[in-house]
């Protein structure tokens, strides 16, 4: 069978970035400057997506305004007919260069907030003053006219701002805000104990995001991402592998998904080395996981297979050590209740101290 | 938001919303933030007359002369229930 093209790239231009959240989605083993692919690299990468039918692409990092060529990236993106996304931190864009990014023809912002206040913010970022900037950031793009979408990253140190969060997000301007849990993999495995909600603050969180979607109808849209360690059923990661995402890391490395790297047991090909359309219909790793051959029972006869397509591979391989394995998520794994005894324990009993993600940690981070 | 669409509304494509050939999969599709649209080919023969310079009246009587066959109230009510459901989607501004 075919897979059909994918729809969204994400391009990862750096891992260089000037904050250190615990739960960074990065890999452990961060790409230094010098692995990081050059201009015209990325400017074959991006026309090969386009060609072969990407429609949005995602600036991503890292902090992919670190790279002095960012514009060009979004000129060629924009001539191949991709529809731009930048996702960034936004505390190294200045005015000058948000409106040359808007010229080149970017069409969307996203920009992550790690608390509602400077305290929180600037601790779980690691980054002195960096809520501040990105609030003035905030308003530099409303004043240059480009979308806006607030991201959140939530755990169980920043979940009593909730209300809080949405409510920034409406006063700078945001159409759109993310609300996400974090998902344990890679930096934010190494800090679930930290990071872990309880079931108590699940029930909140739900309940604030449910009454905010009602009360701000028209004013904002509000997406939800769930913690899925207390799930009854996983998400449908990616949407399943290798059926509508493509990932290309700092150094050229094409992915299934951002995390893909954590699945040791798999090998990823290089977009310098082998056409984009070839490693999307043909590389081993894209066709590991694609459609439902793959799964063992209970996916296998499930009828939700090719709805949540086996949850998610990462989360399969850090639990329970096979990526082929039914995601622990679901609560129809043999791993189930060992994943939410070990979550129960860690939002009760995890201490507040942060592994956070930098050059240094990721020369000490252990191997999971 | 978004009210009401009236006849005379003067719809638009909302800013940083675009209406795209998809070449690979032979579709019409808008493109948003985070988000896309595949338009069918009535979708498509009303999103692309969303010029905002022509009312929804003059949109409706310009379709009814590229279709002859359709009776006029059909394609009016259908024109409304879908710039309508675009407009709360935020896809079009009017």
């Amino acid at each position: 069978m075919i897979p059909d093209p994918p729809l969204a790239v994400l391009a990862e231009l750096t891992h260089r970035c000037p904050l250190q959240c615990p739960y960074c989605s990065n890999p452990l083993e961060l790409e230094r400057a010098a692995g990081e692919m050059t201009t015209n690299e990325w400017r074959d990468a991006i026309r090969q997506a386009g060609a072969l039918g990407c429609l949005q692409i995602h600036f991503s990092g890292g902090e992919p305004t670190v790279r002095p060529d960012l514009e060009i990236l979004v000129a060629e993106a924009v001539a191949t007919g991709l529809y731009t996304n930048l996702i960034t931190s936004g505390v190294l864009c200045d005015r000058a260069r948000l409106e040359r990014l808007a010229s080149a023809g970017l069409e969307h912002v996203q920009l992550s907030f790690q608390g509602a206040t400077s305290d929180i913010g600037d601790r779980i970022g690691g980054h002195v003053g960096g809520h501040e900037k990105k609030l003035l950031f905030a308003r530099h793009v409303r004043e240059t006219g480009l979308p806006l979408t607030a991201n959140f990253v939530v755990h169980r140190q920043n979940l009593h701002q909730l209300d809080a969060m949405i409510e920034m997000a409406v006063e700078i301007g945001a159409e759109r805000a993310e609300i996400a849990n974090v998902q344990y993999y890679g930096w934010a495995l190494q800090n679930r104990a930290a990071l872990m909600p309880s079931r108590a603050q699940l029930d909140i969180m739900i309940a604030q995001v449910s009454a905010a979607r009602e009360r701000l109808k028209g004013v904002m849209a509000i997406d939800f991402v769930t913690p899925d360690y207390y799930a009854r059923r996983p998400k449908a990661c990616m949407g399943g592998w290798g059926r509508r995402f493509l990932n290309i890391s700092p150094s050229g490395k094409v992915l299934p998904c951002h995390a893909a790297e954590s699945i040791t047991t798999l090998a990823f090909d290089d977009v310098r080395e082998r056409p984009l359309a070839d490693i999307w219909l043909h590389s081993p790793a894209f066709q590991a996981f694609r459609g439902t051959d793959w799964m063992p029972e209970p996916c296998r006869a499930c009828d939700r297979k090719e709805i949540d397509w086996g949850g998610c591979r990462c989360q399969a391989f850090a639990i329970s050590g096979d990526a082929a394995q039914t995601d622990p998520a679901c609560a129809l794994s043999k791993d189930h209740d060992r994943l939410v005894s070990t979550a129960t324990e860690e939002a009760h009993s995890g201490g507040d101290g942060f592994v956070y993600r930098n050059f240094r940690s990721a020369k000490l981070a252990p191997t999971l | 938001m978004t009210g009401h669409l009236a006849l005379t509304s003067v719809p638009r494509l909302a800013p940083h919303r675009r209406l795209r050939r998809d070449e690979q999969r032979g579709l019409w599709t808008v493109q948003a933030p985070e988000r896309y649209f595949i338009l069918d080919d009535t979708a498509h023969a009303i999103l692309s007359r969303c010029d905002g310079k022509d009312s929804v009246a003059v949109i409706i009587e310009s379709l009814c002369s590229s279709f002859p066959d359709a009776p006029r109230d059909t394609i009016a009510a259908d024109v409304i229930h879908l710039l309508q459901g675009l407009a709360d989607k935020g896809v079009i501004a009017a």
